[in-house]
Formats: structure tokens, sequence, C-alpha cells
């Protein structure tokens, strides 16, 4: 590619052409302030609409300001980004922003996450000059995922991109036009009457409070007071990597112990893991592989851990439903064996048990509620909350996260091996089902526990991997556009995979929608994923099989994996929904 | 047509349509055959003759007598006197508003006599919906010449050599255009004649449409040629069916006569058109968001580069005419591009279609050589301001442009020089103001216009617009200031600097153009000098209660032979009494 050269504030800057000039000023260390624009690098999601007219620059010899986030650098050209003229401008986009915003910062759900008031403060504005009508609309709390709040949108479309482009769910987009103008599904809709996922990537990208989760904060509190209930809880994989964000740790701390710690101080009665769950998942979904291999079953099989991915295929592909597991997700499964061989062990009453779960998910919301997925008609699991949400609990609580001991899990349904950990991310469940897989099948046992033809963060990726005489060929793919790729092979009879990981999210559960924003920032979501692996390599035991309370829950209660009483508790079906 | 011995020409154009030129069609037909006549006389239906103001319009040939506001009752009269007696029916003729005499000829009426028609050449001349006629006026003779004569390169340097500069207001050079989707690489290329013609008072493209569809066609299949496409679309705002059934027709039948589709002239090159349908959004103008609009996605400009000429129509290299640029393609083929670089001024090359309305004595569309100054359009060929009024302004390029004033009516016009004086060329309307028009009233209408029709796509002009005609609502109902007026010109250059895309970029214009040359009529809003109400002038109210019997909310008093007055808190500014009033006696507020 050629190189260009271009003046960037008296500087000179030499890059390829294709280089924004927004990229160009990084590069020598200029800070244009940006809002629209988004670039996670390595996972395809860039939007680039140039809509908001926050980046604008002066380019000389051109009648107007240019979007440095979309306007490529040409020989010779001549920029400042801090002339008079494009702080004028930059400025009053962002008081027109703000004349049509609802200004309840205080009490808002993004209150110090919140893009456009970071703007606001960088660019020091204290007055709006401009005053008028502002956007008036109902908000959107159809959901139990997320909440949509159409006067608190901006027109960045990073929603929109991720829904349509990234993910293809393709339920949000611009609607109405001038004024008027916001995302949202077709003819408004309620996100409940379409065929949202509840990905909650739309919520992860939001810079304002237009898109948020459904706080259930509250009625964890009050669970929690209630001396009736006897509360327990299960954090999943992704929240160790994370949490500590919330409180100015590094990204990617490991902080599975203080996690345990600060359950505790909330006053939970049982602090339990769903790492034990994904290697229960491990146990059933290996299981059902190796059964589908030896008795000519319906290949390739789909892991069905992810609930937006559920909801996907269940909207997408309802001709293809015998294709994913019929394994409930390890959140689901760690309910169901709470509120029967937990409270059998503890002689509790199901029905004075609440299941909590901490989620890097908004889509696990909207799973707890699932008819098919309750016992008894009591909820597998009761109560959802997202990393952010507990993380707030942990702050309005007072408890200092980063300087807590370091804790164990209860024993019963809190041991793990390191293959439950990897569940965060990409690759992660599929490479814990072969290390189990790979023993069952050959009899042998596994020494080089990691694959890293499994790992890494490209959209779609595939191995095929020695199992015995057998090859066995794996597909992965992150981010629901790929994984349709992928559905559309098996449905058109071209896919040669047995078995194939889904993950809706960017990275997995790493990047899921309910954990601390990342901002754009892709190195937030490396380094977590690193750090998953770390923890991996800090276990004893590396095979889900391996874990001594799974082995334990077979022989006291469950009997065979794959079994009858497995197949009542810690399976399910799905239905075929519409697509609108 | 040579076995006729005469011919009635109805203008079928939409607004005489709408003035029952059907039935008037209808009449002459029936009348026609019960008296005989049906095969001597042949009764045509014809595009716009341009002079709307004046129709429905029916021109008799060969004597080439022009009547107007011909109603379908006045078809049997026509026939008896005119065509069976051979005399004129006087009172159906033209009436010259400044000589008061009756004119027969359309060539002697001022409206038409500083006209010079290329783009509307065949409009009102032959029927739109019989490709026949057109052909009889050298229609596809072009094409043919281009496919059987000529490299797709000559073309393209014809077109370079004329001097057409693109006529939907943005005035790129058209060959120029033509040359980039040309040398863009493509295994599929497309014309898109854009349609979708949005500006408030403009009808030049519906009428070249509807009374010439042919020469859009054959232009766009020229365009194919020198461009490597092989497909055109008409992207045409649902709004107009009737150039939708003329172009539907006219498809068929040139695909019937083999003058579109497979190997045309049997010169190996392939040709066709499709229509797409807008739902009229005026964005949609814009050729990015145009093409996305055609695409099925939101009617959303994009960000250019990358122009459609390299990535354009699915992202394909894609060449966007407006429809008046390409009804001076044909022309230009066959005369050379001396004859049409011959016509206009040194920058803008031939004619511009004007559709000239607003309190002109002439109302409807014009085509005048570039470099005719705005006097000889207005006060000539416009016959001047209604009621013998003063002129004030007269807007152009709609709600993109701004307003000229009396000082710059002698400019000769061009797309340079028009710029120069504040305004733009855009695609050609033009609405005439005489002194009792309040200049920010009208900027508002302006601006009520471009803030409904934007998209949103960018924070300038989807709430940065809005907020100027917040400010403009302020001042008109008396409650704003002279901070105000500051607000309206920092918010309007802002717009101006950063909005996304054309439209965005000139809808402050009207506001800007107008604060200009009319500031004093902004400080009396902002200083609140202005009343709400009309007010009666007691020196010249004679007491005739006209006004007082028009009120529709009964708030003017007084007796009989004396000064009226008007309640002030009452007065809804209906403009009622204004109307009434005989004797001047009724100010404005």
């Amino acid at each position: 590619m050629a190189i260009v050269k271009a003046t960037i504030n008296g500087m000179e800057v030499e890059v390829q052409s294709g280089t924004t000039i927004l990229e160009a000023a990084k590069k020598i260390g200029v800070r244009i302030p940006t809002l629209c624009h988004l670039n996670l690098e390595g996972t395809g999601i860039v939007n680039r609409v140039a809509s908001c007219r926050v980046c604008v620059v002066e380019v000389e010899g051109r009648p107007a300001l240019a979007p440095s986030c979309a306007e490529k650098i040409t020989n010779g050209m001549v920029i400042n980004t801090n002339s008079t003229r494009a702080i004028t401008g930059r400025r009053m986009a962002v008081e027109l922003l703000l004349s049509n915003h609802p200004q309840d910062c205080l009490t808002c759900a993004k209150n110090l996450d919140c893009e456009l008031q970071s703007l606001a403060q960088e660019l020091g504005i204290r007055e709006i000059k401009w005053q008028g009508e502002k956007m008036d609309y109902p908000i959107d709390k159809s959901s139990f995922s997320l909440i949509k709040d159409p006067n608190k949108c901006i027109m960045c479309r990073r929603c929109e991109t991720v829904c349509n482009e990234v993910q293809t769910v393709g339920v949000l987009s611009g609607i109405n036009r001038g004024f008027n103008a916001f995302v949202g599904p077709a003819f408004n809709l309620d996100v409940a009457n379409t065929a949202c996922t509840y990905c909650g990537q739309c919520v992860a990208v939001c810079p304002t409070g237009a898109l948020t989760e459904v706080n259930d904060v509250g009625r964890v509190w009050r669970v929690l007071n209630n001396p009736d209930k006897h509360v327990v809880v299960q954090v999943a994989p992704a929240i160790r990597v994370a949490i500590g964000e919330m409180f100015g740790m590094e990204s990617g701390s490991v902080t599975t112990g203080q996690l345990a710690a600060s359950l505790r101080k909330l006053g939970f009665d049982g602090i339990f893991d769903t790492d034990f769950a994904a290697d229960l998942t491990i146990m059933e979904e290996a299981s059902e592989l190796v059964h589908r291999i030896k008795h000519g079953g319906r290949l390739p099989m789909l892991t069905s851990c992810c609930p937006a991915w559920v909801k996907f295929f269940e909207h997408q592909f309802p001709d293809l439903l015998d294709i994913p597991s019929s394994c409930k997700s390890p959140q689901i499964m760690m309910g169901s064996i709470v509120k029967t061989y937990y409270a059998e062990k503890k002689g509790l009453d199901p029905k004075d048990i609440v299941v909590v779960s901490v989620m890097p998910c908004l889509a696990k919301k909207a799973e707890a509620t699932r008819p098919e997925l309750t016992k008894d008609y009591n909820n597998d699991v009761d109560l959802v909350l997202s990393t952010r949400e507990y993380g707030a609990m942990l702050k309005e609580a007072g408890v200092q996260f980063d300087q807590l001991p370091e804790e164990d899990f209860d024993h019963m349904l809190g041991e793990s091996t390191g293959a439950s950990v990897i569940f965060g991310t990409t690759g992660g469940v599929i490479e814990a089902a072969v290390r189990t897989a790979y023993e069952w099948i050959t009899g042998e046992e596994l020494d080089d526990v990691e694959f890293h033809a499994l790992r890494g963060l490209e959209g779609i990726r595939s191995a095929t991997i020695k199992v015995g005489d057998m090859d066995l060929n794996i597909g992965i793919a992150h981010g629901l556009g790929n994984a349709r790729k992928l559905l559309e092979d098996i449905r058109d009879g071209k896919s040669q995979y047995h078995a194939i990981e889904i993950m809706a999210c960017p990275g997995g559960c790493i990047g899921g929608g309910g954990q601390p924003y990342h901002k754009g920032d892709m190195e937030v979501i490396k380094k977590r994923q690193e750090a998953i692996y770390k923890e991996d390599r800090s276990k004893v035991r590396r095979k889900s099989h391996e874990n001594t309370e799974i082995i334990k829950l077979y022989e006291e209660f469950l009997g065979e994996p794959y079994g009858h009483k497995a197949h009542e508790l810690l399976h399910t079906y799905y239905i075929p929904r519409e697509t609108i | 047509m040579s076995n006729y011995r005469m011919h009635v020409m109805v203008c079928a154009g939409t607004g005489c349509e709408a003035a029952e030129s059907k039935i008037i069609i209808e009449n002459f037909k029936e009348e026609l055959k019960l008296k005989g006549y049906d095969q001597e006389i042949q009764v045509v239906k014809t595009g716009c003759f341009g002079f709307c103001g004046q129709g429905p319009i029916v021109k008799i040939q060969p004597d080439n007598v022009f009547y107007v506001k011909v109603t379908p009752a006045d078809v049997k009269e026509i026939i008896e006197e005119h065509i069976i007696k051979g005399r004129r029916v006087e009172r159906l003729l033209f009436e010259d508003p400044k000589e008061k005499v009756k004119l027969e000829k359309h060539d002697n009426m001022d409206f038409y006599k500083k006209q010079y028609r290329i783009a509307l050449r065949n409009c009102g001349f032959i029927n739109p919906e019989d490709i026949e006629e057109y052909i009889a006026f050298e229609g596809y003779e072009a094409l043919g010449k281009v496919l059987t004569e000529m490299q797709p390169e000559d073309v393209i340097e014809i077109v370079k050599a004329s001097g057409l500069r693109g006529r939907g207001g943005g005035g790129f050079p058209a060959g120029v255009k033509w040359g980039f989707t040309k040398n863009s690489p493509g295994d599929e290329k497309y014309v898109i004649c854009n349609a979708d013609e949005g500006d408030p008072g403009a009808f030049m493209d519906r009428s070249i449409l509807e009374g010439d569809p042919h020469s859009i066609l054959e232009a766009m299949a020229i365009a194919g040629y020198a461009t490597g496409a092989n497909s055109g679309i008409v992207y045409i705002r649902a709004e107009y069916p009737l150039a939708i059934k003329r172009l539907e027709i006219a498809i068929d039948q040139a695909r019937e006569m083999g003058l579109l589709g497979e190997n045309i002239f049997e010169s190996g090159f392939d040709f066709d058109i499709i229509l797409k349908l807008g739902a009229g959004a005026f964005v949609c103008g814009e050729e990015t968001a145009l093409i996305h609009s055609m695409e099925g996605c939101r009617g959303e400009p994009t960000k250019k580069p990358p122009f459609p000429a390299e990535s354009g129509y699915r992202g394909k290299p894609t060449t966007v005419n407006n429809v008046e640029t390409l009804a001076n393609v044909c022309p230009i083929i066959l005369k050379g591009s001396e004859w049409f670089s011959s016509i206009g001024t040194e920058t803008s090359k031939g004619t511009k279609v004007f559709a000239l309305a607003g309190k002109v004595n002439n109302v409807g569309l014009v085509e005048v050589p570039m470099g005719t100054t705005l006097r000889e359009i207005i006060f000539e060929i416009g016959g001047g301001i209604c009621d013998g009024k003063k002129f004030k302004a007269v807007q152009t390029g709609g709600p993109s442009g701004g307003v000229i004033t009396e000082k710059d009516l002698d400019t000769p016009i061009d797309y340079e020089s028009i710029k120069e004086i504040g305004s733009m060329m855009g695609s050609g309307g033009m609405i005439v103001m005489d002194e009792d028009n309040d200049m920010v009233e009208i900027a508002k209408f302006y601006l009520d216009f471009t803030q409904d029709e934007s998209c949103g796509k960018c924070t300038p002009c989807r709430i940065g617009t809005k907020r100027m005609y917040e400010i403009l609502e302020r001042l008109t109902n008396l409650e704003g200031d002279m901070e105000d007026l500051e607000k309206l010109v920092d918010l309007g250059n802002m717009i101006k600097d950063t909005a996304l895309c054309g439209l965005g970029q000139t809808a402050p214009n009207p506001v800007l153009s107008t604060m200009r040359y009319f500031p004093e009529e902004y400080e009396a809003y902002a200083k609140r000098e202005k009343t709400k109400s009309y007010r009666i002038d007691p020196e010249k109210c004679i007491g005739c209660t006209l006004c007082a019997k028009a009120c529709p909310v009964n708030c003017i008093t007084g007796k009989v032979k004396e000064a009226h007055v008007i309640d002030e808190s009452a007065c809804i500014a209906c403009g009622a009494c204004f109307t009434v009033c005989k004797f001047d006696a009724v100010i404005k507020p």
C-alpha cells in the first residue's frame, strides 16, 4: 500500500493510504474527541457513520469541516484539529445533543459511564445555549433484559450497526426522520415483540443511557433481607476476570478469591460457582456428543450454553432445532441442582430457596424466565444480576472489592476445574468438551490439555482434533453474524463439522452485554481472555470429569451422565419462533 | 400525422389534467366524431406547454392559435367557431397583462419570446404516449448515431466539450462524471436517472418526464453506452403518477421497437431500464441517499467519497444524472458540442429550466439560455409582479438557496454568479415575492420544510435546524430578542460547516440570506415592534364595513362611515380583512 503524507496541527505524519485522519492523529499523539465512532479492532465491529459530527476537523481548502473518523488522509492534506473553527463546530454538536437530552445524569443508569457526559466535561460545556423541544417517547420496558429509552438516543447508530451488521439480528434501525428520529425496532415495536436475542451488545456499545439493562438490584436486596428465604448465589466464569475493572483494578485481573469473599460479605447463604455447573454441562454435553457420534445421531452438534444464541436460532433457523445440544445452560443447570440435590441435602423446601446469578450477560435474565426452564412452577434461577449490577451492589454496600482477602466458594457446588473457567471465552466450551470427550472416546489420558488451535479472537475458526482413530472437526463462531454463516452451511448440507461452539458476544462471555463497559477498547477484551487462560493454568484439575464434587453428584444423585435423571433435570427443548 | 388537416393539441400535464384537460380531450373527440370531422382533425394529448398559470391550454395547428384557461364547456365553441367557421374564439385567447391586447400566437407572448427550448423541446408538441411522434422529431437518432458511429470515449468527449453541467443543483460537469464511471473498474455498472424532484414549487423534471419521456430513456441508453452500463434505473417519486405511467408506456414501446433491450441497432449493445418508486423524501434526491433508498435501506446520505462513480448502486460504479441534464444529451449528440457551448456563459453552457412561481403574472416553466438576467425572467417572461405591486425578492435554489433582491436583478444568471450573490441555482425553483411578503415568515417556511425533510442522521441537521426553526417561531410569536438573531447566525453557520450532506449544509441558507438582505425585518420581530394582529389605518378607513363582515371572529368594530378598529387580543391574523379592504386601510402585522 502506498504511503501518504499530511500535516496535522503543524506536525508531519506519514501513514498508509486508507488511514483516517482520526487514526493518523492518534499515531502522533493528537486526541480528537469522538462519539458515534466505534472500532473494536479484530471483531469486525466498526461504526463509522460519521453522524455525530463531534470529531470534525478543519482541512485546508475545504469549504466545510470534515469528520475525522471517516475522512481518509490524502497526500498533502493540511489538517487542524484544534482551530477555533473546529472546536466551535465540535462544541456546538455536543451542545445540540445536550439540548435534546433529558439531562437526568444524577439518576441515570449510565451516570459516570456515559460517553456524552464525559464529552461534555472534556469540552468544558457549562451552559446549554440551545433550548427547545425535547424528544418525548415512552420508555420500552417490555423485556426482562434491557430497557430502551429513545429520549436518550443520540442517533450514533452503534447499536444498529451491531444488531444488523455484526449480529445480523436486524431488529434495530433508524425510525422516523428529522428531529423525531431515533433508533428502535420497526414500527417502534416493543423489544419483547421482536426477534431480539437479548445479546445485549447494543447495551454494551451504547454511549448514553438509551440502552441499559433491567436493574434487579433492588429485588436481590429484598430477598437477602428476607429471613424466610435461603438465598444462594452463583457467579459465571467471565465475572472474575472483569469485575475488578469497576474497582480500579487493571483489566485482566483475576479476582476469583475476592469474588467469593465479596458474596459472603453481602450475606448470601450459599456461595457457588457457575464453573461447577459448567463442568456438569461438559459431562452432559460431551456424553451427548459421544452418543451422537457413536449412534449416528444428528451432526454437527451445536453448543447451547448461550441463551442469546438459543433465541437466535429459534427465530432464524426454526428448521434446525434438532441441531443444538439439548443441554440446559450452566446457569440453569445450577438452578436445577440447587433446587433438587442441594435442597435435599440441606433439608430445605425448594420454594424457600432463591437462586441468584451474577452473569456477564443480559440474555441470562430473559433465559431465567423461560417457562420450560422451571421445575414444579418454581424458577430454577430466580434473579439474575449483570456484572455491572453486582459491582454496583458492592459499592452500595461499601465493600472494598480490591482489598478483600481471597476466599473459596462453598463446598458441594463450589469446586471447579480449568475446563469450566474457559467457558468464559470463545472456544472455551468446545475445548473443555474435547478434553473430556477425548478421554472418553479413546480411554486414554490426555496429557496436553491445551488446544491452541481452538483459541483466538477470529470470528470463525475451525480445527481438526485427532481423537484416537477419528478426526474430530470442530467449528467455532462468536458473534451471531458469524454463527449465521455456519448455520447456513448446515442448512445447505455443506458443513463438515462434528461439533460447533457458538457464543453470541464478541470474545464470548468476557465481552458480554452485562460486563463493565469496554468503551470501545478492544485491549480490555483481550486482557480478559488472557486472564481466563491464566486461571485455567492455575487449576490443579483441568478436565471437567475430574471435578470431585461432580463425581459425587452423579454418584449420590444423578446416576449416569446423559441418563434418565440427568435428562429430566439438565436437558431442555427449543421452540420455533417468528422472525420480525 | 399527415393524413389530418388540423391538430388539436391539448395539454395533459399534471397541472392541466388537474383542471379537467382529460375531459376536454374526451369532449373534443366526441364532438368531432359527432360532427364527422374525426378523420380530418386529430386530437393530440401533449405534454406540458409550460405556461401553467394559463392552463388548461389548447393549441390548434397549423393555425398556431393558443387558447388558454379552456374548460370542457368551451370545446363546442372552439369546434364550431374555430374549426368549422375559421373564426378565433376571442375570449379564450391570452391577454397580454401589460398591453391588454389579445394574442393568438404563443410566439408573440412575452412568456415565450425570450425562451430557448432544448430540454423542453418536445413538450407540448408531441404526444408523449406515442413513440412514433418522438421518432418523428429526431427521436432515437442520437442513440443510433452513438451506437453505430461512435466509441464510448467519443461520446464522453462530446458531452465534456459541450460544457453540460448537472442540472439537479450541483453543476458538476456531466461528461466528467461519465468519464469517472467509465474508468471505474466494475463487472456491472448502472445509470440512474434522478427524478426525485422535491423542491417546493419546482416541477421541471416532472414536466419533461410527462411531456417527453423518450428523451430521457434515449439519453440514459447513451449514458449507458458511454460509461459501460447495461442497466438503467429511473428513481422517481410515487407522487408523480402521470410521469410514472408515461415512462412505463415509453419503456414498453421502446422495448417493442428494439430501442431498449438486447443488441440495440444491432450494435451488440444491451441496455434496459426499470423504474424504482421513491416515497418522496426530499433527502432521497441526494445521490447517496437515493442509492441507499433504491437498495431497500433507509434513505440516508453517506459520506462522499466514495462517490457513486466508484461505488454506487449495489457497490458498483454508477452514474446519477438529473432528468433535465439527461434531457440535453440527445440534442448535444445530434447538433454537436460547439452548438451547445455557444449558448450560455463562460462557465455555464446551454439553457436552464426554471419553475417560475409566486407573485408573478406569468406562472409556469421557463427555459432560458444561461446568462439571462433575473430581470428578464421575472419582468419580461414573467410579465412582472401581480397587481402592480413592488418586487421584493426572488428565492432561487428552493429550500437550499437564498433570496436575491432588486440590486442583483441584472446579474446574468449562471452557476457561479448566482452563488456570488448569495443563492444557488439549485434545481430551478424560482419563487417571486412582492412587497407584502414577510421575509422572516418566508425563511421560516423553508426551514420548516428542511427540518421536516431532514433524515435525522447527523446532529447539526437533526437538532440544529429544529433549534433554528424554534428561534424563528419565537421571533414571529414576538417572544424573541436580539440575542436570538446572533444565535441564528451562529447556528446557521455551524450547520453549514458541519452537516453531513448537501441538504443539511444548505438548510440555513434561506435564513442567512434573508437576514443578510432584510435585517430590519428580523429586528422588528426581535424588538417586538411588530404586532401579532392586523390593524386599521384610521386615516385610510372610510367605514365601508366590509372588513367587519369578513372577520370570522368578529373582532372588528366601528360604525358605518367611521374608521373601524381591530381588537388586537382577539385577532387571529387570518388576513380576511386585508383581502377584502379596497382602500389599503388594513395594515399587516
